[in-house]
C-alpha cells in the first residue's frame, strides 16, 4: 500500500489497517489478554532479537524523553501481536524492511553488531536513512497506534501515552471542558441557556 | 430485538431494503401505518453494549463501516485511468446504517438549495439542476424528523436558516473551547456563529437519557443512546408495532420483476450465503447513494437491459461529493477538546454562491476537533512538524489538548462524468462485482475549498491562534467519501431522472428509493437531515398509494 506523506484527518483510513478486517482486531485484543494474563511475557511473532531491534527503533520514534516513551508503554507487544492478527499483511513488509535497515546498519557502522546496540546519535542517524521509506511510515504508524490506541492491543501499558498527552478515557465529563469555555461560562453567551 | 417473523413466501405490504437514515423512517412510518414490512439490512444488529471507544476498532479498522477487504471498492479520476482498489467511499453497514456513527452534524437545507441552477445558472462542466420540490415542500418532514428522532439546536439563532414551522425540540449541546474561541473570532470579523445543530440529546427525550459528553461520536455508536440513530429513535418504535421485521445480515443482489415491469420482491444472501427471495407488494430502496445505485444495475433483466429504473440512463450518475477542506490552529491554553460532542458552533455566512466570486459555490464552516489520540499524533500535526524524536513527541504532548479544527463542508457539482458503476473485473467476497468509482472534482469545486480556506485561517487568527496550518485538497485527501449523493436523481422528466419528486421510480410503480442518491444537489454537505426529511416525505406517499390501491 502507498503512504502518503500529505496527511488529511481522512488518512487514517487509508493507512497501513485499512484493509485490517475487524475478527482481526478482535483476535489483537483477545491475544493481547491472553499475554497479559501470563506471568511471562512473550512475543508470539517475532524472534527476540528482531523484537530488540524494532524496539530499538519504536524507542528513537518516541524516546523516554520528559515522561514515558515507546518503551515504557511496551509498543513492542503491540507490534508483535498486530503482525500475528490484524496487521497479517505487513509481516512480509517487516521482514524485507529489516533486512534492509540491517544492511544499512552494516554500511554506516561496520563495526557494529545489531540495531539495538547503536548508540542513540547512531540510531537516530539510522532512521535519518530510512525515514523517507514505506516501511518507516509502517513502523511510525504502528508505534503510535501503540503507544496511543487502546490498551487492549497490549501497547499503551498503564495508559502510559495517554497519560503523556493529557488524555483520559471516561464515560463521561461535564463542562466546562477546557480554558476558553470555563473563561466564557462566567460571561454567558448569545445562544446558550443555562 | 423483533418478535414477528414474515415467512419469504408471502408477500409481505413493503420490503425496505437498507436499515439506515432513511430505510429506519420508512420502515417504522409504514409500519404505524399498518402495514407489514420486512427490512433486509446487509450488517449485523448492534446495540450500544457492543461499541466502545477503541480508536483502532472504529476508525482505523472499517468498525461500523464498509469492509473493502468483503466489498472491494475501485476508484478512477477519469474514464481513461485505470480502477484500482481503493476505500473511496464509505457508508455505516448496521442496522441504524450511517445514523450510528455519523457525527451527527443536523442541517436544513437553505430555500436557494432547491433552486440554484434557476438562481445561479449554468456551470460549464456540471448539470447544476433544480430539484422538483421547493423547501417549503420539505419543510413539514424536517420538522416531523427533528421531533420524532430527537435535535437540540436554537431555532433563530443562524440569520441564514430558512423559515421553520416549529423551534427545535431540544436546546443546544453546550459550547466547547473550539465554539467559543469561533464564536468570539467571527463575531469579531462581522460573522453569525450558532450553535451548531446536532442529532444528540441535549436533554433526555421520549425515554432516552441526555448525552454525556464523552467525546465519541464521529465513528463510533453511541454508548449512550444519546446519538438519535435511527436504532435507538424509530426503528424500536416500529418493531413495537409487531408488523415490522428487521433481518440483518441479509446482503441483496437483485430485485425481481413480473411481466407486468412490477417490483416483486427481492432476492439476498442471509448470513450464511443461502439465497433467498422475500416476496413484497411493493419495494423501498434505502441503501445509501452508491448501494442503490449498484442495486438497480446488478437488477437488470430481459425488461430493464440498462438496470432496473434506469430507461433515463442516469441510474448511477451524477455521483457528489464529500468535500470540503480542513484547517487547524493551536492556541496557549488547554481546549481539551476531546471531551463533548465533535463540533458546537458554525457559521453559514459563505453558504450562498455568489457569483461575484468568479465560481460556483459555497460552504459552512464548524469548528470542531475530530481526532483522537493516535489519530491526532499521525495526522493531525501542521504539515512541518516533526515525524519522530523527542521534538515530535513533545509536539504531539502539548499540541493534543491545545488544537482545534475549523471543517468547511462545501459544494459538489453533479457531472455525467462522475459515476457508480459495476467494476467488470473485481468481485465481492459474495460474488458479486464491486463498486467502481470514477470522480473528479469540478474545476468550481476545488476554487471553492481553495476560498474557504482562506476564511477558515482567517478566523483561527481572529481567534488568536499561535500558529495555522490547513490540509491539502486533493481529491484523494478528500476520500473516503462519506456523503453519497446523486446517484438516482429526482425530476418530473422520466428522460433525465430516476425517481419522482416523491421518490418513486418512474419505470417500476412500486418501486421507491430514498436516500443521498435522489439528491438533485449536493448543498454543503451535512445530507442528513434532508434525506430524513425525503425518506418521512416518501413514506407518507406511498402510504396513500397502497391506500388508493395502486401498489397492487
Amino acid at each position: 500500500m502507498a503512504y502518503t506523506m500529505n496527511a488529511t484527518r481522512r488518512d487514517w483510513l487509508r493507512t497501513c489497517f485499512a484493509m485490517a478486517a475487524s475478527p482481526g482486531v478482535l483476535a489483537a485484543q483477545q491475544h493481547a489478554h491472553a499475554a497479559a494474563a501470563s506471568p511471562n511475557p512473550h512475543f508470539e511473532t517475532l524472534d527476540a532479537e528482531t523484537a530488540a531491534e524494532i524496539e530499538a527503533i519504536a524507542a528513537q520514534i518516541i524516546p523516554s524523553t520528559g515522561g514515558a516513551g515507546a518503551r515504557e508503554a511496551g509498543v513492542i507487544y503491540f507490534i508483535d501481536r498486530a503482525l500475528s492478527t490484524f496487521a497479517l499483511d505487513d509481516r512480509e513488509a517487516y521482514r524485507t524492511g529489516m533486512a534492509q535497515l540491517r544492511q544499512k546498519r552494516k554500511e554506516l557502522f561496520p563495526e557494529s553488531t545489531a540495531i539495538a546496540s547503536l548508540n542513540g546519535q547512531q540510531q537516530m542517524d539510522l532512521i535519518r536513512a530510512i525515514e523517507t521509506s514505506s516501511f518507516f511510515e509502517l513502523l511510525r504508524t504502528h508505534t503510535v497506534l501503540g503507544f496511543l490506541g487502546d490498551p487492549s492491543y497490549g501497547g499503551n501499558r498503564g495508559k502510559a501515552g495517554w497519560h503523556q498527552i493529557g488524555f483520559e478515557d471516561r464515560m463521561g465529563w461535564e463542562p466546562p471542558f477546557g480554558y476558553y469555555d470555563a473563561e466564557v461560562n462566567r460571561e454567558p453567551m448569545g445562544g446558550e441557556k443555562k | 430485538m423483533s418478535g414477528v417473523t414474515f415467512p419469504t413466501t408471502d408477500a409481505v405490504d413493503f420490503l425496505v431494503i437498507g436499515a439506515g437514515a432513511a430505510g429506519g423512517v420508512v420502515a417504522k412510518e409504514l409500519a404505524v401505518a399498518g402495514f407489514r414490512v420486512v427490512v433486509l439490512e446487509q450488517g449485523p444488529y448492534l446495540r450500544e453494549r457492543d461499541y466502545s471507544h477503541d480508536e483502532i476498532k472504529y476508525t482505523i479498522a472499517p468498525g461500523l463501516t464498509n469492509d473493502p477487504k468483503v466489498q472491494p471498492v475501485t476508484y478512477r479520476k477519469s474514464e481513461a485511468d485505470p480502477a484500482r482498489p481503493m476505500k473511496a467511499i464509505e457508508y455505516g453497514r448496521q442496522v441504524g446504517g450511517g445514523s450510528v456513527h455519523f457525527t451527527a452534524n443536523y442541517w436544513r437545507f437553505h430555500e436557494s438549495d432547491f433552486h440554484e441552477r434557476s438562481l445561479y445558472g449554468e456551470v460549464s462542466g456540471a448539470e447544476l439542476a433544480d430539484w422538483p420540490i421547493s423547501y417549503a415542500d420539505l419543510e413539514p418532514y424536517y420538522t416531523k424528523a427533528e421531533y420524532d428522532l430527537g435535535i437540540s439546536g436554537l431555532a433563530g439563532a443562524n440569520p441564514f436558516e430558512a423559515p421553520r414551522s416549529k423551534p427545535y425540540p431540544l436546546p443546544p449541546m453546550p459550547a466547547k473551547s473550539s465554539g467559543v474561541l469561533f464564536e468570539r473570532a467571527a463575531k469579531k470579523l462581522g460573522l453569525h456563529p450558532f450553535p451548531a445543530p446536532v442529532a444528540i440529546l441535549s436533554q433526555p427525550y421520549r425515554g432516552r437519557a441526555a448525552c454525556v459528553n464523552c467525546g465519541f461520536c464521529e465513528s463510533f455508536g453511541c454508548e449512550m443512546r444519546a446519538k438519535s440513530s435511527t436504532l435507538v429513535s424509530v426503528i424500536p418504535v416500529a418493531e413495537k408495532t409487531g408488523r415490522c421485521e428487521i433481518r440483518p445480515d441479509c446482503y441483496v443482489r437483485k430485485i425481481e420483476t413480473d411481466a407486468a415491469g412490477r417490483a416483486t420482491g427481492a432476492i439476498y444472501f442471509d448470513r450464511n450465503r443461502r439465497e433467498i427471495f422475500q416476496r413484497a407488494k411493493a419495494v423501498f430502496v434505502c441503501a445509501n447513494g452508491v448501494e442503490t445505485p449498484k442495486l438497480l444495475l446488478l437488477s437488470k433483466s430481459k425488461r430493464f437491459p440498462e438496470g432496473l429504473a434506469n430507461s433515463s440512463g442516469v441510474v448511477g450518475k451524477y455521483l457528489m461529493w464529500d468535500n470540503g477542506g480542513e484547517a487547524q490552529g493551536v492556541f496557549e491554553h488547554p481546549l481539551n477538546e476531546y471531551k463533548g460532542i465533535q463540533a458546537t458552533r458554525l457559521i453559514h455566512d459563505y453558504y450562498a454562491a455568489d457569483a461575484k466570486r468568479g465560481f460556483y459555490g459555497g460552504g459552512g464552516i464548524d469548528a470542531r476537533f475530530d481526532f483522537y489520540p493516535a489519530s491526532f499524533a499521525l495526522h493531525g500535526l501542521p504539515p512541518d512538524a516533526p515525524r519522530w524524536g523527542s521534538e515530535y513527541k513533545q509536539m504531539f504532548e502539548t499540541y493534543f489538548n491545545r488544537t482545534m479544527s475549523l471543517l468547511a463542508h462545501t459544494t459538489s457539482l453533479a457531472q455525467a462524468k462522475s459515476t457508480i458503476t459495476l467494476d467488470p473485473d473485481v468481485k465481492d467476497a459474495w460474488g458479486l462485482p464491486a463498486v467502481r468509482v470514477t470522480y473528479d472534482y469540478h474545476p468550481d469545486d476545488l476554487a471553492t475549498m481553495k476560498w474557504i480556506m482562506e476564511r477558515q485561517i482567517e478566523i483561527l487568527e481572529a481567534a488568536g491562534a499561535k500558529k495555522t496550518w490547513s490540509q491539502p485538497y486533493d481529491v484523494a485527501d478528500n476520500m473516503p467519501s462519506r456523503h453519497l449523493m446523486g446517484t438516482c436523481r429526482m425530476g418530473n422528466d422520466p428522460a433525465t431522472s430516476v425517481v419522482n419528486a416523491h421518490s418513486r421510480t418512474h419505470d417500476v410503480p412500486n418501486l421507491f428509493l430514498v436516500d443521498g442518491s435522489n439528491f438533485v444537489t449536493a448543498a454543503r454537505q451535512q445530507p442528513t437531515a434532508t434525506i430524513q426529511a425525503l425518506a418521512y416525505r416518501a413514506a407518507e406517499y406511498a402510504i396513500g398509494a397502497a391506500k388508493r390501491g395502486e401498489l397492487g
